[in-house]
């Protein structure tokens, strides 16, 4: 066994097998890791429903969903303002930030030049990072005052329209809550929407452009047929991000348990609802189940945003080149 | 100028306006910080934790929110990590396009998905089961939660890249899946897997909502984990809901650290990759 005064070690089966059963162990090992996230999943929904049990029996469904009253110390506990002012807020975000995202993510993916791009990526990056809280300082100094200063006006010239009459003082409005979140969920939709273009293999771009078509005729008729469907997903992806966020709508929208008429009404979503109450609800009877079942309310919606988005964007990027 | 030039011009002018507008609206954020934060900065407010009075615009500082928010972030981020490596080094060396990997990453992406308050609701109710109180351990818990699924689904993302040829040649040379593992795609994606750690590090300690019901809120620096524990966001958010102006320019201040630190969060993980990036193979 000796080659020039060194031993050398023989090949040792035993050490070999104790490699492959150390490897099987870790396959299990990492296995049952894997489990753990459906298990925290089913766990924040069995959690949730239990906890809100009691408050969906004693009050039927419709009653719950449907119910416009909110007065936990009378008993009464009527969701739909809040469903409401969550709608609102969220619609109002979409309407706003929508248009100019996909036209910037098309801006991004078919014109700019590569620098303005790698410019461009990390900032995106990282303003998907700034805290809500940060969004929600930036909507109390910029955007609260300033509707409240066009709410007048706007009473004036546009107040034959229900849709902007209101006579909220304040500023801390439906609007103010849209246009923050607007912002907030600029970098998801832009950054999904030019991911899904940039799947769009060159082809059709360069057969449509042989034949003389502009770019944008290409852009239209050559790459938006084909990535609708991503688009969407980006959009509902946005709109699942706008629905949950909570601080920063929670302290520009006026907190107000009244289903909203105008957008310079104040309103109440369903985050803040939760987040504002966590302190008093022990204290009085079937509270903490109501706010509970409100969070299941939003889980649910949540969810079904979630899935859907990633069902699409899951079937686009198979079809993608790698 | 036939029609659809003058259309291309005008699309083209629309996408350029969305772009400024939109860069312009996201620079105006962080200018408004910065403008709002930077005069009331000062070495107090990162030095000292608040004295008595301190919310009706006395002597003090949020030492205690700083230090607060980086032990739960860090112990957030630990703990995840020790789950989300080993899955994601699960899903690609074990069993990559199978539909298990497939139902795994679809639960992380609903996971993802999951606004952050929905986890605070979820910990305040398995602490209540737990009978445990509003404490450093409760936040930190919920902060893995919420990071789970961002540091999981960004590794995933970045040991896909991985090379073939270096993993087969690695069983080539008669290592098994683990030893494959460990010491070749983990070396080789090292800043992938550094710059997800800290974007999971960046999200935790800017959420507010989540540690809102379960790491409760404290003048003093925790000295335990079943204490509770301040938080940057949190301070932000209670102080600019005093009526005094001066606890006010404070929770500027503070917004302002809050964004500092995320920003630094960022670069780091751009230089340390970099940096790491040196040690691959290409």
């Amino acid at each position: 066994m000796t080659a020039n005064g060194r031993s050398i070690k023989p090949f040792s089966a035993e050490k070999h097998l104790s490699r492959r059963s150390r490897d099987r162990l870790a396959e299990v090992t990492f296995f049952l890791l894997t489990i753990l996230p459906m298990a925290i999943l089913l766990a924040v929904v069995v959690a949730l429903v239990v906890r809100s049990w009691p408050i969906i029996e004693a009050n039927s469904m419709g009653d719950l969903l449907g119910g416009k009253i909110w007065k936990p110390q009378q008993g009464k506990f009527g969701f739909f303002p809040f469903i409401m002012g969550t709608f609102w807020v969220t619609a109002l975000s979409l309407i706003v930030a929508v248009p100019p995202s996909l036209l910037t993510a098309i801006y991004l993916s078919e014109y700019s030049r590569p620098r303005t791009i790698a410019i461009t990526k990390p900032l995106l990056d990282l303003l998907a990072g700034i805290p809500s809280v940060v969004y929600g300082v930036w909507g109390i100094v910029v955007i609260v005052p300033w509707v409240q200063r066009i709410n007048p006006i706007a009473a004036r010239y546009l107040g034959f329209i229900p849709l902007f009459k209101s006579n909220n003082p304040t500023g801390f409005s439906i609007l103010s809550g849209g246009l923050v979140l607007a912002l907030m969920i600029v970098p998801f939709i832009v950054a999904v929407t030019y991911e899904v273009l940039r799947a769009v293999p060159e082809g059709p771009r360069h057969a449509s452009l042989a034949v003389g078509a502009t770019r944008w005729q290409t852009i239209r008729h050559a790459v938006l047929p084909q990535c609708m469907p991503g688009i969407v997903a980006g959009v509902i992806l946005g709109a699942s991000r706008a629905l949950g966020e909570t601080m920063a709508v929670l302290m520009v929208v006026g907190n107000i348990p009244l289903v909203p008429n105008s957008i310079f009404d104040p309103a109440y979503p369903l985050p803040s609802l939760i987040a504002n109450n966590y302190g008093e609800m022990m204290s009085i009877p079937l509270y903490d189940s109501a706010l509970l079942g409100a969070a299941l309310v939003l889980l649910v919606i949540v969810l079904a945003f979630n899935l859907l988005s990633t069902m699409i964007l899951r079937h686009i990027v198979r079809r993608m080149p790698r | 100028m036939k029609r659809r030039h003058v259309e291309e011009g005008i699309m083209k002018l629309l996408m350029l306006f969305s772009y400024t507008l939109l860069i312009a609206g996201l620079g105006l954020v962080l200018l408004t910080v910065l403008v709002k934060g930077l005069p009331a900065l000062n070495l107090a407010m990162v030095t000292q934790v608040p004295k008595g009075g301190y919310y009706l615009g006395k002597e003090g500082g949020i030492l205690n929110a700083i230090l607060g928010s980086l032990y739960l972030a860090a112990g957030g981020t630990l703990l995840a990590l020790v789950f989300s490596l080993p899955i994601s080094l699960y899903l690609q060396a074990y069993v990559r396009r199978s539909p298990w990997a497939g139902y795994v990453r679809l639960t992380l992406d609903v996971m993802w998905g999951i606004p952050s308050i929905v986890y605070g609701a979820f910990g305040f109710i398995v602490l209540l089961a737990m009978g445990m109180r509003a404490s450093l351990l409760g936040g930190i818990l919920v902060l893995a939660l919420l990071e789970l699924p961002i540091m999981t689904r960004a590794m995933d993302e970045v040991i896909r890249m991985m090379p073939t040829d270096l993993e087969k040649a690695s069983f080539a040379l008669g290592s098994t899946r683990l030893e494959t593992a460990l010491k070749v795609v983990t070396r080789q994606m090292l800043p992938g897997i550094i710059t997800a750690i800290l974007l999971a590090f960046g999200r935790g300690i800017g959420d507010a909502a989540s540690v809102l019901f379960v790491a409760g809120y404290t003048d003093r620096i925790p000295t335990s984990l079943f204490r509770p524990v301040a938080s940057l966001p949190l301070a932000v958010f209670f102080q600019l809901g005093t009526p005094f102006p001066e606890v006010q320019q404070r929770a500027y201040a503070a917004a302002l650290l809050l964004t500092l630190i995320i920003l630094a969060t960022s670069l780091g993980a751009r230089w340390l990759a970099g940096r790491l990036g040196k040690f691959t193979i290409r």
